[in-house]
């Protein structure tokens, strides 16, 4: 390891701290870039990469700590005024008006004027000029929306340089590119790299990084977790920094004897990656984690065996019985029960009461005659819910919006719990909770466990996987590249066939 | 409960002002028209605030009524139809507007503002089609059939017009599905949150269409009345504007057009502040009855401006009791 200091920092970072209610997303977190660099940005999903680079963007002031740009010390707390120290983020998802012209993109906001009046003429001809560095020999009267993906992240390149940026931020920029137009932004990068840019390149790819980077900077839980210089880096020495941690106390997994299957799952094909064929199958009383980057298709992969979004192909079995999911009420009706990733989007009602969220999934079994709602019956289960699941509410009254994340998630989960499934599906179960909060969903997931419930978890938190799977499955851009039972499981596994490093250990599992 | 307290205020308030300027306010004759335009204009509203709390919009109503309204005396009058069919009719061509706007909405995912508004030039255009243009009325004849909009029931040394039975038989119904039912529970959690009803195994699409066709029945039982409480109907303007009192009506009851929330009380009562404020512009002297428009439209728009402040208020209030 080496230390991190370039010869001249262009970009010095020293001491950033940033909390969000409930969450310490950055802690006194150093980072230097110099001229005509590149630096890769590592670290687990909620390492704190995404929250430090809006925060050098200007997108959310810093709560401490201070940026300096050739030595002197700049506060940045919006967008114009990062660009104005010539640093531009280039978006995971493309900010570009798509039904606008390529011209009038590169100068939204900066319009050349004559007279008051837009003058196109010359807009055109200055953004040729931008286009034509980043290799692009376009018409800039063409529609956005009318360019592949890979073009249009060269217009916002273009437009970034336009502004005379000389930092250029690329989170995840490779996420939706093909091989070949991968291989053309790294053309650009390192050309831009020649002429004096210098680039923080995001990514969980770390053969890309591997590649492009001078230098690695490694975040852990919002830490700066090491350094790596160019003679450094290599895929393992990253794997390392990233999961370098101890596992904690609070997984209390115990080694139970699983029954019998009670979920197959078969050549299930996603709409989102409709190449590769899923099959897995689950067994009663077991806990399964899947492991993964963002973007690996776990979500899809639940999305689709819930019949929230259609199978493209491949059968589901629940306890033998071969069964047709087209709905959620269909997959509900069958034993399977999901709490979703985006709690506050599709897992609860945010603006409804605690027992209305609760009941939901269970109107429909519990109604009297003509439709009429059971209130006593939706009381008690909810009284129920709340004292064996200990959610933390005034009353069964309380809109959930107003209560903690952990709480929240008791709600999703009592909720689902109402409907005493055959099998759960979690997705992201402990995002965003606190580590009280999370021990208890753990606990619960055990519990469930011993009653026969089958548990199907995806997460991003290594750790968390590590802690409570009794055997893993392990995703990689749509299809499963590899399961480890608990003997062959460590993070280093875990994180080779995460990043599709499948040659080493893939084949073995 | 809140929500209808406020609203219930500047009722009280506006029928205050009223009995104050004007003396003939609570004369028997006046009372029982404000009565009866608030109970056909309470009828379509409860309809509309079915679609509201969806987080939909129907823009159609006016033009439903005016269908329905110049379709029954054409029925009855000039093709010899008997009662019985022609209000079949009536009531189906309703069930089938509401079934179509609620599966293009549903299934087809169009903007419910784009389909409601070209049902309002549909069905109107029909209309002055299929009449020639030509006033549709009733004449001298079905006194019968009329009196379900022109009668009046003695109750408490008062007569009661014959559309409030018919609001308040839809007001308990409407109320009673919205609260007691599951269904009505369901519309509610999908107005809020469409995706979060969808992941709980709720047939969302079935839903919706089930509120464009409470709607559409609505408006059906309203175009009826209004033309047997009126006796003739003019294709070119019958029931015009009507979607507009109808939205504004379900707004000011605390129906938010986001979606999700919403009382039929509350509704009931909106409708009946339009119908107090319109008959205080009438009565009142020195108001030109040509700004009508003007005050209903200040009076709508200071009301939700008062609904967002309070919400707000409450929001940071209980933000910071956290």
């Amino acid at each position: 390891m080496s230390e991190a200091s370039p010869v001249s920092p262009l970009l010095k970072v020293r001491g950033i701290g940033k909390s969000f209610p409930g969450v310490r997303a950055l802690n006194g977190v150093d980072l230097a870039l110099g001229q005509s660099q590149v630096l890769g940005l590592i670290g687990e999903n909620g390492a704190g990469k995404s929250t430090l680079m809006k925060i050098l963007a200007g997108v959310q002031p810093p709560d401490e700590g201070e940026i300096l740009m050739e030595g002197e010390i700049v506060s940045i707390n919006t967008t114009r005024e990062a660009l104005d120290h010539g640093i531009a983020l280039i978006h995971q998802e493309l900010n570009l008006a798509t039904n606008l012209s390529v011209g009038a993109n590169v100068f939204l906001g900066r319009e050349l004027l004559k007279g008051g009046l837009i003058d196109d003429a010359r807009i055109n001809e200055e953004s040729y000029k931008y286009l034509q560095m980043v290799g692009l020999d376009l018409d800039p009267t063409t529609l956005v929306e009318d360019l592949t993906i890979g073009r249009q992240q060269m217009v916002e390149i273009a437009k970034a340089l336009s502004i005379n940026a000389r930092i250029l931020i690329m989170d995840e920029p490779t996420s939706s590119l093909s091989q070949a137009e991968t291989e053309y932004l790294f053309k650009v990068i390192k050309d831009l790299r020649s002429r004096g840019v210098s680039i923080i390149y995001i990514s969980h790819r770390l053969g890309e990084v591997t590649e492009l980077a001078d230098h690695v900077t490694v975040l852990r839980d919002g830490e700066n977790a090491g350094e790596l210089s160019r003679e450094e880096i290599s895929h393992d020495s990253m794997v390392r920094l990233m999961i370098g941690r101890e596992i904690s106390q609070y997984y209390d997994h115990k080694q139970r004897e699983p029954g019998e299957v009670v979920l197959e799952v078969k050549g299930l094909r996603t709409p989102e990656h409709t190449d590769h064929a899923i099959d897995f199958t689950l067994r009663a009383g077991e806990i399964v984690g899947v492991a993964g980057l963002v973007g690996a298709g776990r979500t899809e992969m639940l999305a689709t065996l819930f019949g929230v979004t259609p199978a493209l192909g491949g059968s589901i079995a629940i306890k033998g019985q071969p069964s047709e999911i087209n709905s959620p009420l269909d997959a509900i009706r069958a034993g399977l029960a999901l709490a979703p990733e985006d709690r506050k989007q599709q897992g609860l009602v945010i603006d409804m009461s605690v027992r209305e969220n609760m009941s939901l999934a269970a109107l429909w079994r519990d109604q009297k005659k003509w439709g009429f709602l059971d209130f006593a019956k939706e009381l008690e289960i909810t009284r129920e819910m709340v004292k064996s699941m200990r959610v933390k509410t005034p009353g069964d009254d309380q809109i959930v919006r107003y209560l903690s994340g952990g709480n929240q998630q008791k709600v999703v989960l009592g909720k689902w719990l109402t409907m005493k499934p055959a099998v759960l599906l979690l997705d992201e179960p402990t995002r965003g909770i606190d580590v009280g909060a999370k021990r208890e969903i753990y606990a619960l997931m055990e519990e469930l466990a011993d009653a026969g419930v089958a548990i199907l978890f995806v997460s991003s938190e290594l750790e968390e996987v590590l802690g409570m799977s009794d055997r893993t499955l392990v995703m990689h851009e749509g299809r499963m590249t590899g399961e480890l039972s608990r003997e062959e499981l460590s993070e280093e596994a875990v994180m080779q066939l995460a990043t599709g490093n499948s040659e080493s250990l893939g084949k073995a599992a | 409960m809140k929500k209808i307290q406020g609203i219930f205020l500047i009722l009280v308030c506006v029928i205050v002002m009223t009995s104050i300027m004007s003396d003939v306010f609570w004369g028997s004759y006046n009372l029982e028209n404000v009565l009866r335009r608030t109970a056909l204009f309470g009828i379509i509203s409860i309809g509309v605030a079915f679609v509201i709390i969806t987080g939909g919009i129907d823009l159609s109503i006016g033009s439903v009524i005016c269908l329905v309204g110049c379709g029954l005396p054409w029925l009855l009058v000039e093709q010899e139809v008997s009662v019985p069919v022609a209000l079949l009719a009536v009531f189906g061509f309703s069930l089938a507007v509401g079934l179509i706007h609620g599966i293009l909405v549903a299934k087809v995912k169009l903007q419910p503002f784009v389909v409601t508004l070209c049902g309002l030039l549909l069905y109107r255009g029909i209309t002055r089609g299929f009449t020639g243009d030509q006033s549709q009325g009733f004449g001298t004849d079905f006194k019968g059939i009329r009196e379900l909009a022109t009668g009046e029931i003695p109750l408490f040394g008062f007569n009661f017009p014959m559309p409030c039975v018919f609001l308040v038989v839809v007001a308990v119904l409407a109320g009673v599905f919205l609260n007691k039912t599951i269904y009505g529970r369901y519309l509610l959690a999908l107005g809020n949150n469409e995706e979060a009803a969808k992941f709980s195994g709720i047939d969302v699409d079935k839903m919706v269409i089930l509120a464009y066709v409470i709607c559409a029945l609505c408006s059906g039982l309203g175009g009826l009345l209004f033309v047997l409480d009126v006796n003739s109907a003019q294709p070119v303007d019958f029931g015009n504007f009507y979607e507009l009192y109808a939205i504004a009506a379900a707004v000011l009851g605390g129906c938010s057009l986001r979606g999700g929330s919403g009382t039929i009380l509350g509704v009931v009562i909106g409708a009946a502040l339009m119908q107090v404020l319109r008959n205080m512009i009438v009565l009142v002297d020195w108001i030109p009855t040509h700004i009508e428009y003007a005050i209903i439209g200040a009076v709508i728009l200071a009301g939700v401006v008062a609904d967002e402040m309070i919400k707000r208020a409450v929001a940071k209030k209980r933000a910071s009791q956290g």
